[in-house]
């Protein structure tokens, strides 16, 4: 196992920089996933790491080996990288089973290998067809075996579940995680879904611009991201005007305990995720603390729903959101009561 | 499809619909007709060609055919079309990827300039060298020279392929441990593989079908003897038998073909965009490739175009190239541009029945309308012949024979251009255009025809550049005592009047120039090139 480290990367096709610094950990043995929104230079990366592409400036540093310092340049060919790009890319014109031994040795293929790693992937039985009479998840597979056949030091996953249908992606999803957990290799996905990244990820980096803005644990960048703009793109996010304290801040929602707060007092704006709001009818909460408001629109997605609630504020009102459970849906119009718990958020 | 269209209540919409399917089902009388006369034309003198041959008796056919002469001719055309074709493959393919995939020089330009020489008949090209070099003779200079006119039937398709090549397959086989070379050899080729073995395959048979060129250089092919034991030694039973056997090669390079593409696919196996893949650097192999390619073009293209302009500046003080020039100009227009008609008008039933009304048999008259692909022109206008002998000698030397053997010959790039279009254009709307209340004929004119227009123009293109530079079936078939551009060209090169015979190969590159370079910008535009 190894670490692979990027530091101050950069990288740009003529005059427009699309990598600007990038500084990205990928623990030995974990999975890290690069997130980004399409643009913002995901692929670029992938490509300059796996070796399609040269850096201009920085450093990759793959178990010790320097793959790339924009002076010495190791070919694809001699990095223990393996690629599993979009689509998989099988050789239309090789079988399941010369597609997984297409990097190995002939005495390789001759040998188990290729019918281990098919096992492996648990698609044995297709060993004779041909990528164009496979379905898409058996595609992935085929390209991950393949990926996989010379045991790289490192993995790269580019979108490699964005062609499946909704249904099929989290099935395979699963699959390539516990086997990606079984072989222990260290990986790098890059996606722009931000479910998929917190879900499998052990760390996730994100990339906007052609930098890292930041990268950590999922519950981490979800519950203390480094901005706004970073907050809003992992998830629904409530802002709200507070006074800030040492340790705590006192918001319309009451006063709430507060991450990263500040030794003196100051008025600023922080951040509480739909699913930390409470909300209870208004009618018979006999004294019960609260925001009063009105449900403006509820959306139902079965395990939960998302009510938008207008407060009655004394400056105006405040559309909050607030995710409740599926059976705690409530029909537009009902007047409620809103609070909170948890930590909330300060943010600049 | 063989779904009964449910019951509608009378009047509405469903039985409008109803009744838009059954009328798309039956087959419409115009493209039985047309279909069946196509592939009557293509049959006929393939038949007549078996029955010309047994007309000495099968002994004498058998004697023929296992003489030892026969035995050199085909080892001349074989070790002939073994090395051309290895040649135009490794030009074409190479070609190809220095001006699509690599950063050489002036590649907008090589990609237009490497195409033309399509543009110069064959005969020319030989005369073109011939008649600067007299000693070029026998198979070195046969296989110099068509390579040089046939290389771009390689590069053409070729280099439509690796201009939307699928960048990532090449760079998952490098991190699978491949060099640049290997990953060339063992993916990049394979993709490209079909559009390789489709341009071979072209050059097989224009190598087979070549009579000018090895006339020139005396080079003594299957169809040269064909030509000199009907011509010369009036045996048409001897002829037609060898024929046979032209056919024969011509139908195994065809198996070859598709023997050779084998079951694996080059289609990409995902959905969605195809990342294209950035040009290879060439770095120090820069200039070295520039020059290549200039060498190539300025051989394939250069020499034989000087030598026409050297010819005719030569020519113009001693030949005056005199009113002939005229009424053969007029008479290869008018032939060429009639056979253009005739093969789109036959094309558009073809292609319409095996697009439209899609079953065994529609399909099968669309394959036997690619057939005379493997018949030489000679072996087309030696089946019309016999046939006009025996059936209907009033024919025999007209021109309008000359017309149906240039449309019958043609026929195969006519259904390519329009198939194309037709394909393009959605069914869909031809049914709307029922359901809006027009009757088939109708709807063909309003909707269909304009659809198709620049498939059908393209077709006409195609096929009057092709008559219009044809030799062989020309000097068989035309009218006696009419001269078009291509014979007269060949009876004063045959005397060694080359001055007096460049104005008419300049005519004929002329002709066939300018519709070949908008056939190659267009196949850019259609491949969805970028710069």
């Amino acid at each position: 196992m190894s670490r692979l480290l990027v530091s101050g990367l950069w990288k740009g096709y003529g005059e427009q920089p699309v990598l600007r610094g990038v500084e990205l950990d990928v623990p030995a043995g974990s999975l890290t996933s690069v997130l980004g929104l399409s643009g913002c230079g995901k692929t670029t990366l992938l490509r300059v790491i796996a070796g399609f592409e040269r850096a201009e400036r920085g450093e990759i540093d793959l178990g010790g080996q320097t793959l790339d310092d924009g002076r010495t340049y190791l070919p694809p060919e001699r990095r223990s990288v393996g690629y599993v790009p979009q689509e998989g890319a099988l050789f239309p014109h090789l079988t399941v089973e010369g597609n997984v031994g297409f990097g190995l040795s002939r005495s390789e293929r001759r040998s188990d290998t290729v019918a281990e790693l098919l096992e492996m992937v648990g698609i044995s039985a297709l060993a004779g067809r041909l990528p164009h009479e496979l379905s898409g998840g058996e595609q992935q597979r085929v390209a991950l075996a393949r990926a996989l056949a010379r045991r790289p030091q490192a993995l790269l996953l580019d979108e490699p579940f964005s062609a499946l249908d909704a249904t099929l992606r989290a099935h395979v999803r699963e699959e390539v995680h516990s086997l990606l957990r079984e072989q222990g290799v260290t990986t790098v996905l890059v996606t722009h879904d931000q479910e998929e990244a917190l879900s499998l990820a052990d760390s996730v980096a994100v990339l906007r611009d052609g930098e890292i803005v930041q990268q950590g644990t999922p519950a981490e960048l979800y519950e203390r991201p480094a901005d706004e703009r970073l907050a809003r793109f992992l998830g629904a996010v409530n802002v709200l005007d507070a006074t800030l304290l040492d340790g705590s801040a006192e918001t319309p929602l009451g006063r709430l305990a507060l991450r990263g707060g500040t030794a003196a007092s100051r008025s600023g704006l922080v951040m509480l995720r739909p699913e930390q709001l409470d909300v209870r009818p208004a009618e018979g909460a006999n004294g019960e603390k609260g925001l009063s408001g009105r449900v403006e629109l509820c959306r139902y997605y079965g395990h939960d729903a998302l009510l938008h609630i207008r407060a009655d504020q004394p400056n105006g009102s405040e559309l909050l959101l607030a995710r409740v459970h599926g059976e705690g849906a409530l029909p537009v119009g009902t007047r409620v009561l809103v609070s909170a718990h948890g930590a909330a958020t300060a943010i600049d | 499809m063989s779904s009964v269209a449910p019951p509608a209540p009378p009047g509405s919409v469903g039985e409008r619909i109803a009744h838009g399917w059954s009328g798309r089902r039956r087959w419409p009388l115009v493209s039985i007709a047309g279909a069946a006369l196509a592939t009557a034309g293509v049959l006929v003198p393939v038949a007549f060609l078996v029955v010309q041959a047994q007309d000495s008796g099968w002994g004498a056919l058998r004697r023929l055919l296992f003489r030892h002469s026969t035995a050199v001719l085909l080892w001349n055309s074989v070790r002939l079309t073994l090395a051309c074709t290895l040649l135009c493959a490794a030009l074409g393919i190479g070609a190809a990827w220095l001006v699509e995939r690599s950063d050489v020089p002036l590649r907008r330009l090589f990609s237009v300039l490497l195409v033309l020489p399509l543009g110069i008949p064959d005969f020319v090209v030989g005369f073109g060298w011939v008649s600067i070099d007299p000693a070029l003779h026998g198979y070195p200079a046969a296989v110099m020279i068509m390579t040089l006119s046939l290389y771009p039937l390689v590069y053409l398709p070729v280099a439509a392929a690796m201009r939307n090549l699928d960048a990532g397959l090449h760079e998952v086989a490098r991190s699978l441990g491949q060099s640049p070379l290997q990953a060339f050899l063992k993916v990049t080729l394979r993709q490209v593989w079909p559009a390789v073995l489709g341009g071979c395959l072209l050059v097989t048979l224009g190598l087979l079908a070549e009579y000018g060129a090895f006339e020139i250089v005396q080079y003594q092919t299957f169809t040269v003897q064909i030509f000199t034991e009907f011509k010369l030694g009036f045996d048409a039973a001897a002829a037609c038998g060898l024929s046979l056997v032209l056919v024969l090669l011509s139908v195994a390079a065809l198996g070859g073909e598709l023997a050779l593409s084998g079951r694996g696919r080059a289609f990409r196996t995902g959905p969605g965009a195809t990342r294209i893949a950035g040009r290879v650097r060439l770095r120090r192999w820069r200039w070295p490739s520039l020059a290549a390619l200039a060498a190539l073009v300025g051989l394939a293209l250069g020499v034989p175009l000087g030598s026409l302009v050297y010819w005719m500046a030569r020519g113009n003080s001693s030949t005056l190239p005199s009113t002939s020039i005229l009424s053969a100009t007029a008479h290869t227009a008018e032939y060429s541009a009639a056979a253009a008609t005739i093969a789109t008008a036959l094309a558009v039933p073809i292609c319409t029945l095996s697009l439209r009304h899609r079953n065994r048999l529609t399909i099968l008259i669309e394959r036997l309308a690619y057939l005379p692909m493997a018949l030489p022109g000679l072996v087309v206008a030696l089946g019309l012949v016999a046939f006009s002998v025996r059936h209907a000698l009033s024919l025999y030397q007209s021109a309008f024979e000359l017309i149906v053997a240039y449309a019958i010959l043609f026929l195969p790039l006519a259904v390519v251009g329009v198939r194309s279009a037709m394909a393009q254009a959605p069914p869909g709307l031809e049914e709307v255009g029922r359901w809006l209340g027009s009757g088939p004929a109708d709807v063909f004119r309003r909707i269909t025809l304009p659809l198709i227009a620049p498939g059908l123009a393209a077709a006409f293109a195609l096929v009057f550049i092709s008559s219009a530079t044809e030799l062989t079936a020309t000097l068989l078939l035309r009218p006696t005592g009419v001269d078009t551009l291509a014979t007269q060209f060949w009876t004063y090169t045959t005397n060694f009047s080359y001055g007096a015979a460049a104005p008419y190969a300049g005519l004929m590159v002329l002709i066939s120039a300018v519709p070949a370079y908008l056939l190659s910008r267009r196949m850019r535009a259609v491949a969805g090139g970028r710069p």
